[in-house]
């Protein structure tokens, strides 16, 4: 769960092919690429059958995952009518499960794209800009960065308070300063190439030369960053929440389910393990999409 | 070098000021009133105040930040609401045990994956590879407090062979160097290496594998240098990469272990931050984080260090 040491060398994108008879551009290239990657494509696959089922679950005919039965507790996996059994409180394991992704889902990406947000713009302009600013924001992100990431989360979130806003609070917090780092060293090395100078030599405004020469270099390697930190975040939101400070019950979610269902471990061992399942499936994807990326999109990191 | 060390530690000065910064806002991020945590609701208005008065809640932020920063520079971390010891009390003997799990997991998870990565690199057959790539792409996706819970279930619900919870046998005051406390600790260990076992056998397995196909093992391999030696240079090579990664895992181990802390009961720091959230005691809560980032900022700096005294070509400042 630990963000790994921002290291990115941006050389490779920038060689494009150069080949005039059959120049396809970058992106096409990198869309053929992924598409011949059976492993990456099967975790998309996966992923797309998480995301759209938890979407789409209310149209799915599950049982209602609120509704307790005290007579049907712990239900073993295979029983008539509760095809993963039931939890601790008689609720039809399956449809929590698969409501469940919704809110383990949306808690892992949503602070990843907030952060990649906030994060990717004051690193663009710290590498961009430069000198003093690029000090002062820099220098507030090693603040962060003096913290272990999981301490950072939990401790916020539990002065916050629990709940799920001050969870995305928390967890967009530490996510801003490595995806600021990285937009920060990646900006820096596109700044020094020659094209730079000659769109500022021929009048073009910073904004424009921010617009036109440095996004679509520095948006590969920050992209491909990002999305191997969704994994993180996943497994960091089910842990908050497994600790109590994230979702509240009785929402399904993951990680809260995995605490709540503690207790049936002596009952029902298997039971108790399976919302780790899928968590551990979800993020197994996540992170073999991000290495597929990273190869097709030839970012070293 | 000394020098290098002394630079560090001088620009370690404003980042430790900005952390203080953030620790001391922790308390008041709390919603409502830092004092609310501690009386009833329906304690009196002039109660609320004298409190107030007490504990410098009245005063302006700044005047109530330096008094904080001024008051724990002397290694006074306030009391406890809940138990009303003093914190760095609790904070210090819950560290202790925190260290015992965090050097027991290092030593384990970078042992093996030294030796994983390195027999990944080195492997001829790609099965071996294959096998090791498999397993540290495994570490760093499980969720490792549900590794912990499912340890539980394997080997104390149903084998029974070792113990779910706690630091040692019952009515253990204290952790000892002898096998019924060693054996709480095996399954806490695992859970909690399994993080940098992923992390840093991926950077061993790279790192030995560039440094495989520089010049100067060839150079070497010419020169009828056996296998065993070429290794001990190219880990020497490889180790400076390692090392930052190692030192960044090894502290975000001691942040991440709040999570294995909490399944397996084992008194740390992350149990107390834990039980401190829930009973809303806040200055345990500061304390604890506060300690915590201050030993990553230093183990950091240490890392920093060694690297440089590892590598003489990084020359520094």
């Amino acid at each position: 769960m630990a963000i790994q040491s921002p290291t990115v060398d941006i050389a490779a994108p920038l060689v494009r092919p150069t080949v005039a008879s059959a120049s396809r551009g970058y992106w096409p290239s990198v869309g053929r690429r992924l598409r011949r990657d059976p492993v990456t494509l099967v975790c998309a696959g996966v992923l797309l059958l998480i995301v759209l089922s938890s979407i789409a679950a209310p149209l799915l005919g599950l049982a209602d995952p609120y509704k307790t039965s005290m007579i049907r507790r712990l239900y073993p996996l295979g029983s008539p009518n509760h095809l993963l059994g039931t939890d601790e409180l008689g609720r039809d394991m399956f449809a929590r499960l698969i409501y469940g992704g919704r809110l383990s889902l949306f808690m892992g990406v949503t602070p990843v794209v907030c952060a990649l947000l906030i994060g990717g713009i004051l690193g663009i302009t710290a590498g961009f800009v430069g000198g003093k600013i690029n000090m002062a924001i820099m220098r507030v992100m090693d603040v962060f960065y003096a913290f272990p990431s999981v301490l950072l989360a939990i401790s916020l979130s539990g002065a916050l308070g629990a709940g799920t806003e001050n969870t995305l609070l928390s967890l967009t917090l530490v996510f801003i300063p490595p995806i600021c780092r990285v937009s920060e060293s990646v900006t820096t090395q596109v700044r020094g190439f020659d094209f730079v100078d000659a769109a500022r030599a021929s009048g073009a405004s910073a904004l424009t030369i921010v617009r036109v020469h440095v996004l679509g270099n520095v948006l590969g390697p920050i992209l491909v960053y990002a999305t191997s930190l969704i994994s993180v975040a996943i497994i960091l939101a089910a842990g908050l929440s497994f600790l109590g400070l994230g979702v509240k019950p009785p929402e399904p979610e993951w990680g809260l389910m995995l605490n709540t269902l503690r207790q049936a471990i002596y009952v029902n061992p298997v039971l108790a393990a399976l919302p780790g399942v899928m968590i551990f499936i979800t993020s197994i994807c996540f992170n073999l999409m991000s290495d597929g990326l990273r190869a097709a999109m030839d970012v070293k990191a | 070098m000394l020098l290098y060390a002394l630079r560090r530690l001088l620009y370690l000065v404003p980042v430790a000021f900005g952390v203080s910064l953030l620790v001391f806002a922790l308390v008041h991020l709390a919603p409502g009133d830092p004092i609310s945590a501690i009386v009833p609701p329906d304690a009196p208005k002039e109660v609320v105040d004298k409190l107030k008065e007490y504990y410098g809640f009245d005063k302006p932020l700044p005047v109530q930040y330096f008094r904080w920063l001024a008051v724990t520079l002397t290694g006074d971390l306030g009391t406890s609401i809940g138990t009303g010891r003093p914190v760095a009390a609790e904070v210090a003997s819950a560290f202790g045990n925190t260290i015992i799990l965090a050097i027991a997991a290092t030593l384990f998870a970078f042992s093996l994956a030294v030796f994983l990565g390195t027999s990944a690199a080195y492997a001829k057959s790609r099965i071996v590879d294959r096998l090791v790539t498999m397993i540290s792409l495994m570490g760093v996706s499980v969720p490792h407090f549900w590794l912990a819970i499912v340890l539980v279930i394997v080997f104390s619900v149903e084998m029974g062979v070792l113990p779910p919870m706690g630091l040692g046998p019952e009515n253990s005051t204290g952790w000892r160097l002898d096998w019924p406390h060693l054996k709480h600790m095996i399954l806490p260990t695992i859970a909690l290496s399994v993080i940098p076992l992923g992390v840093v056998t991926r950077t061993v397995r790279s790192t030995v594998k560039e440094t495989l196909s520089m010049e100067f093992v060839t150079a070497l391999q010419a020169k009828g240098m056996r296998d065993d030696q070429i290794l001990r240079h190219v880990l020497k090579n490889a180790a400076p990469t390692c090392l930052a990664v190692m030192g960044l895992q090894a502290g975000n181990l001691i942040g991440g272990s709040i999570l294995i802390e909490t399944v397996f009961a084992w008194p740390g720091t992350g149990f107390l931050l834990n039980s401190a959230i829930f009973r809303r005691d806040l200055p345990i809560l500061q304390g604890t984080t506060l300690v915590l980032a201050g030993f990553f900022m230093l183990l950091n700096l240490t890392v920093d260090v060694i690297q440089t005294m590892v590598d003489p070509r990084i020359k520094r400042g």
